[in-house]
């Protein structure tokens, strides 16, 4: 069957859902739109090696982008509107023409893009790590020797920044408005763990702490340059660089009015099928877990390829009439921070009993098991990738959470 | 088919092993050793989703 299929996302997710849809029998035309001018490109390194060494763009990106699928991508081009009736996306090209592209069967993988602190658009000397040329751009700031990086934000982006930034010899002071940092995705116990790496890698860590505003000084050419912080507790902190990581909103105004229902990311069913012949994965799929008996949009990097494939494999079996297959893997992240690495199997939350079952959190190698109502719902380790991805299949089985501990004692 | 692993570009995540066991293997020292280079034919699906999950791109199969 020849048909037209339109992936509108070029980056992890989209890539995915392209080569699982050329590698599984779609033999008609990939189209692939996205905004950004770069080809596909991977961004966990964008906070880390990618801003620590001069590497080249090109050394990032994605195998999919090398692999020869017969894609027609265009690049710098930008989803405007959907129509559902019509089967047909509106598009905007890089010069500002537009365009219009028919589908058969729909892929959303818009994703999300970075927060951006309230007053402080075209502030020089302030960042947000999300594309190859907000990490480009950040890298040159570095480059030039600043005496003092401010991060704004304490998550897993804001603390791989800092620990980079100390990496480059730089003063940082990390600011976060919560008490404890990674408090919602890894507990108040865990997140306090977090933070002292920092502080033992000799990071300036502000804790409960907001940020009133940035103090600024005009440039050789009048642009304003951000010369400090103004913190809640009154003090301020000066800074020669900025950098904010405060989350993400998903990329979902071009759907608005498209019928698609929309309530932080596209809402979709538990095979991701958001509308007839119409998909959405990676950050910005909101869908039904069964497993965790949440409504989830997970943002992390595995989940994109997983839910790029299903999503695939969703539009494959609708065309084929078979039966469509629930999506709902484990979820699994890596953070590298300073010669720490932390690695996430699950979905914990801050109510969940935390319980350290191998190593020590004081010597920052462990292993700390979640539980709720008696089952294993998460595995955090630092520096411990084998027990974390061997306890993750326990969090598939929906293991018994003092059985799950007993046998993580024993590895 | 052989497994090539680029252990430059290696850092232990061990997703390799959650997905091979049979060819990965991430031991206390934090470090990965392929068990079997050489694997058999049955086993090239796996190895294959190892190559694309691996966050690093840091394993490959040559045929040879």
């Amino acid at each position: 069957m020849t048909s037209t299929a339109v992936v509108i996302g070029a980056s992890l997710a989209g890539m995915h859902a392209a080569r699982t849809l050329r590698h599984e029998g779609h033999d008609g035309d990939i189209v692939v739109i996205d905004p950004d001018h770069f080809a596909s490109y991977d961004r966990p390194p964008l906070s880390k090696q990618f801003l620590a060494e001069d590497l080249e763009p090109e050394r990032i990106l994605l195998p999919s982008a090398r692999e020869d699928l017969g894609l027609d991508l265009r690049l710098g081009t930008r989803a405007t509107a959907l129509d559902l009736a019509d089967r047909s996306v509106s598009l905007q090209h890089a010069d500002g023409t537009l365009g219009l592209v028919s589908y058969d069967s729909l892929v959303i993988a818009t994703g999300a893009s970075a927060r951006h602190l309230p007053g402080t658009a075209g502030v020089r000397g302030v960042h947000v790590v999300r594309t190859v040329a907000d990490s480009l751009a950040l890298r040159a700031d570095l480059a030039a020797q600043p005496r003092r990086v401010v991060v704004i934000g304490a998550g897993f982006i804001g603390g791989e920044v800092a620990a980079t930034c100390r990496g480059r010899g730089l003063e940082v002071t990390l600011v976060e408005a919560m008490p404890v940092p990674l408090e919602r995705a890894l507990g108040a116990e865990m997140g306090a763990v977090c933070a002292q790496v920092h502080r033992d890698h000799g990071v300036d860590v502000r804790l409960a702490t907001g940020v009133d505003g940035l103090e600024t000084t005009p440039d050789d050419d009048g642009t304003p340059l951000v010369t400090a912080v103004n913190l809640s507790d009154g003090t301020s902190v000066p800074a020669d660089v900025v950098v904010v990581g405060i989350g993400v909103q998903v990329n979902t105004g071009w759907l608005e009015g498209s019928g698609l229902a929309l309530d932080d990311g596209i809402l979709c069913d538990e095979t991701l099928l958001a509308a007839p012949g119409v998909v959405a994965a990676g950050d910005i799929a909101r869908y039904h877990s069964r497993r965790f008996d949440r409504s989830l949009r997970v943002e992390h990097w595995e989940h994109a390829i997983a839910g790029g494939e299903a999503a695939a494999r969703r539009l494959l079996a609708e065309q084929r009439g078979d039966a469509p297959e629930v999506f709902d893997p484990v979820p699994w992240f890596w953070s590298d921070q300073y010669d720490r690495k932390i690695q996430l199997a699950g979905r914990p939350e801050a109510t969940d009993v935390a319980r350290v079952v191998h190593g020590s959190t004081e010597e920052f190698r462990f292993v700390t098991m979640y539980g709720r109502a008696g089952r294993l719902v998460g595995v955090l380790g630092m520096n411990r990738p084998r027990h974390v991805i061997q306890l993750r299949g326990m969090v598939e089985e929906g293991a018994s959470f003092d059985e799950a501990c007993a046998r993580a004692e024993a590895m | 088919m052989r497994v090539v692993v680029d252990f430059d570009l290696c850092e232990s995540n061990a997703v390799c092993m959650g997905i091979a066991p049979e060819i990965f293997e991430v031991r206390d020292d934090d470090f990965l050793y392929v068990l079997d280079e050489n694997p058999p034919e049955s086993m090239r699906a796996k190895l294959e989703e190892a190559v694309q999950r691996c966050p690093k791109q840091a394993i490959a199969i040559a045929e040879d």
